[in-house]
């Protein structure tokens, strides 16, 4: 979740926080140069195939794994899924078959949306169904979108064969600027008060108004 | 090699993915209407004129203050400086964003020389100064209902609008609130928190307000909900009475009073025992539609919903009181009567459209009438002191049913096409979303016609089993809609409720999912999906005039005078709802399933429109 922050937050906490999450990609504190003090837009870019890597142990096992997508596709309609999400095509919920994923792709992500819930209308399974179902779940969820899933579709009800989930799927080292554009991390926005005060000095005790996280 | 797999599927467009749609159902698939309607007198034109009473429908004062128009629900503007003749010179006057992309399903409201509307979920109120160019705006209230309402609503996020009366703007939001705002300031007068989401239970219907009451209902029938109807104190948003839709007699407030008038609707506690032990308690039957006030008999006409889940073969029996219309007390709530259109429903269709109060001839007398015209196909012509239909006719393709006995008022089923568990039945009329959805037909005194909007959609259905899990859908049942016979997916029908037949018809490629207006210039106007808002003859169904706006529209035009003296036409845009969740949600064309099965038949309409929300307001030059 490094760089990902409520933009409520203040934004020395969020700074605070990037700082002790470099993960070894692009997060970058902004530059002292030249003289004001601005912010970078999230890296994290929800809607989009790839996402930041977060790891859990559990997940390795779901990968490669034809029972268990053929398991989840199964649990799908049991838990009612299917009543939401169609047969990968959404109605109440979010289609599923694109490459649209607003929290993480990831078998990791998936799972923790499937044991979190999500505040516009996605019930939290956590504790409620045994976890290596919340996992074959989110490897059948994963396949919808695969061209493999895709490619086997015959007729008007898809993912009825759904692919397991090859971890190629999944390795991503992150967000980069797309090809042909440059991302200028010492770009700053003007603050609205006077002179740069170098951001690891901003604290709770020396608040300051400065443009919030992202584009506000 | 993922990335280019990724790159592939995102910069080819997702329309070249989407299915196509499917071919018509055949022509004599559908069953003729001169075989199935039926009637228990010939037509007696010559015995009087069709009208709504003064009492429900009260001279225009050119304000639109209920969706309805009036309580007959006639949405009858008698403004006729809009003429057959000079439509065609019709101009936009003003138009404003909602700032809301799903379905706006709302009527404008009009009153004291403002406009009221609210908005798809988040609900937002925009109350508007038509007295000043430009039409600013005076107040906006956003009552920030629960983010996870979205999840819980079946069929996009929609609204069907609010009422004023006496000072209050009253309206109700996804999340399960009635709300009163003061109509001057904006302010809540009251909020009464009446559904929980956590049982599936959200609001989209519009308030009904009479006598110092508001009628409310919930939405939910896909959730497993335990249906009701709720009626407030106006000035204080007090719950009065709630009458549910199926349990024992003392939770639906049946009593002394109930005199149904068909032997199935008699007994004790049929909420109960017509349903397997316990099933009531999550059989649906919501009343998310039209409840309508009678001021001349003082009673209340609710319509109910579907049962659930949608897999029968889990709910034998009648299931009791859902698909089917309540007389009630306005004051206590204690049933009058019930008629059940779909008893033991196998289709999804839910009985909750627009009921149309009128003094109609029928067997060589005028009688006092509820006219519905309900998702199972038929125009019902209900005499609405007893609940006894004189008449039922098809207004849309039908071979769900052969008719409807009138002895018993039962539909009389065909067996080719009842649903059944693991088995494919194909080419069943009309759709689950009916011959005709929630969107509510106008009544025009002088011509006699209903101009009844609707859809021609037919489905493929197999039910499945369901587990009751509270919070999410209870349905079970796969379904692929597809076009009725002739292929075009949507229909103005100009119908006459006196000889039982329809006048005119025009067709439209796709459902006509907005309400009508009709006007006493003859002219009847009404949107399409595709983004056309059209004039038409009120007597001819000629295309006068039409308007491209934004995006398409599945909401209720209104007629109105401004301050100015003059009539304007207002209607929201927004394509969405049911019908249009494969534009408005994040439904994906490639999955016939989704959105309920809507989007087998409805893929293509990605091409022709894009998500929005603005009302425009139309005039002619002056």
């Amino acid at each position: 979740m490094c760089s990902r922050f409520p933009t409520k937050w203040p934004l020395w906490l969020a700074l605070t926080l990037a700082a002790g999450c470099n993960n070894g990609s692009h997060v970058a504190l902004p530059s002292n140069e030249p003289a004001e003090v601005g912010v970078i837009d999230s890296a994290l870019d929800p809607g989009v195939g790839h996402s930041l890597v977060t790891t859990d142990a559990r997940a390795a096992a779901y990968y490669n794994n034809a029972e268990a997508v053929n398991t989840g596709k199964r649990l799908f309609s049991q838990y009612n899924c299917s009543g939401c999400h169609s047969n990968g095509g959404g109605g109440m919920a979010p289609d599923l078959m694109d490459d649209v994923w607003i929290y993480g792709s990831r078998l990791e992500q998936i799972h923790q949306t499937l044991v979190d819930g999500r505040p516009n209308g996605m019930p939290a399974w956590g504790g409620k169904v045994p976890d290596q179902q919340l996992w074959a779940l989110a490897a059948y969820v994963r396949s919808l979108s695969l061209p493999q899933t895709i490619a086997a579709e015959t007729g008007n009800t898809p993912s009825q064969m759904p692919a397991p989930v090859p971890p190629e799927a999944d390795q991503d080292a992150g967000w980069a600027p797309p090809p042909g554009t440059t991302n200028d991390y010492t770009s700053t926005i003007v603050g609205p008060s006077g002179p740069e005060v170098p951001a690891d000095t901003v604290g709770p005790t020396n608040p300051r108004p400065v443009n919030a996280m992202g584009a506000n | 090699m993922r990335t280019a797999a990724l790159l592939t599927l995102s910069l080819v467009p997702a329309a070249v993915f989407a299915q196509t749609v499917p071919a018509p159902v055949p022509e004599n698939e559908v069953f003729k209407r001169e075989d199935i309607g039926h009637a228990l007198a010939a037509p007696t034109p010559q015995a009087g004129h069709t009208a709504a009473s003064s009492a429900n429908a009260p001279p225009d004062d050119g304000q639109w203050t209920m969706p309805s128009k009036n309580y007959a629900s006639t949405r009858f503007s008698n403004l006729s400086e809009i003429t057959v003749a000079n439509v065609k010179t019709l101009t936009p006057d003003f138009s404003f964003s909602l700032a809301v992309n799903k379905g706006q399903e709302a009527a404008p409201i009009v009153a004291d020389n403002t406009m009221y509307i609210v908005t798809a979920y988040p609900n937002i109120v925009y109350a508007l100064d038509l007295t000043k160019p430009g039409a600013p705006l005076k107040w906006s209230f956003s009552p920030k209902p629960a983010p996870a309402s979205q999840g819980i609503a079946c069929c996009d996020v929609v609204n069907r609008g609010g009422t004023v009366d006496a000072g209050k703007y009253i309206f109700n939001t996804l999340d399960g609130q009635t709300i009163a705002v003061d109509v001057k300031t904006g302010r809540p007068v009251w909020r009464t928190q009446l559904g929980n989401i956590n049982r599936g239970e959200t609001m989209t219907m519009a308030p009904t307000v009479a006598q110092g009451r508001v009628y409310v209902g919930d939405s939910g029938g896909e959730m497993g909900v335990h249906g009701w109807i709720a009626a407030l104190d106006e000035n204080t948003g007090k719950l009065l009475w709630r009458g549910y839709s199926t349990g024992p007699d003392s939770e639906v407030l049946i009593g002394p009073d109930f005199k149904p008038h068909y032997a199935a609707e008699q007994g004790k506690d049929l909420g109960v025992s017509s349903w397997p032990p316990e099933a009531w308690k999550i059989g649906g039957g919501g009343a998310w539609g039209w409840v309508t006030f009678d001021a001349e008999l003082n009673t209340l006409y609710e319509g109910v919903g579907n049962p659930g889940p949608w897999n029968q073969e889990q709910r034998p029996g009648d299931n009791k009181w859902t698909a089917g219309i309540f007389a009630r007390d306005p004051a206590t709530g204690s049933a009058r009567w019930f008629y059940q259109m779909s008893p033991h429903d196998e289709h999804d269709y839910d009985g909750v459209n627009e009921q149309i109060l009128l003094d109609m001839p029928f067997a060589g007398k005028m009688q006092k009438v509820l006219v519905h015209i309900d998702r199972d196909g038929y125009v019902y012509v209900i005499e609405r002191r007893t609940g006894t239909v004189l008449s039922a006719d098809p207004y849309g393709p039908v071979n769900s049913s052969r008719g409807i006995d009138l002895q018993t008022g039962r539909p009389i089923l065909n067996p080719e096409k009842e649903t059944k568990l693991g088995e494919t039945v194909r080419n069943i009329c009309p759709t689950a979303s009916g011959a005709k959805d929630w969107n509510p037909s106008s009544f025009s005194p002088r011509t006699g016609l209903i101009y009844i909007p609707h859809e021609n959609l037919c489905m493929d259905w197999m039910s499945e089993e369901v587990n009751y899990i509270a919070g999410t859908p209870y349905v079970g049942a796969l379904v692929h809609m597809k076009p009725g016979p002739g292929g075009n997916r949507g229909e103005l029908t100009a119908w006459d409720p006196v000889q039982r037949k329809p006048v005119w018809a025009d067709k439209e490629n796709f459902p006509v999912w907005s309400g009508t207006v009709a006007t006493a210039g003859d002219v009847v106007f009404y949107g399409t999906m595709d983004g056309w808002f059209k004039a038409v003859n009120a007597r001819t169904g000629e295309l006068l005039w039409r308007y491209k706006v934004d995006s398409g529209i599945i909401g209720q035009p209104v007629s109105y005078k401004g301050p100015d003296g003059h009539q304007y036409i207002a209607v929201l845009s927004g394509v969405g709802g049911w019908s249009g969740a494969v534009v408005s949600g994040p439904v994906d064309p490639r999955d016939g399933s989704a959105a309920l099965g809507m989007v087998n038949a409805m893929s293509d309409l990605p091409k022709y429109t894009t998500a929005g929300g603005t009302l425009y307001v139309f005039s002619l030059p002056h």
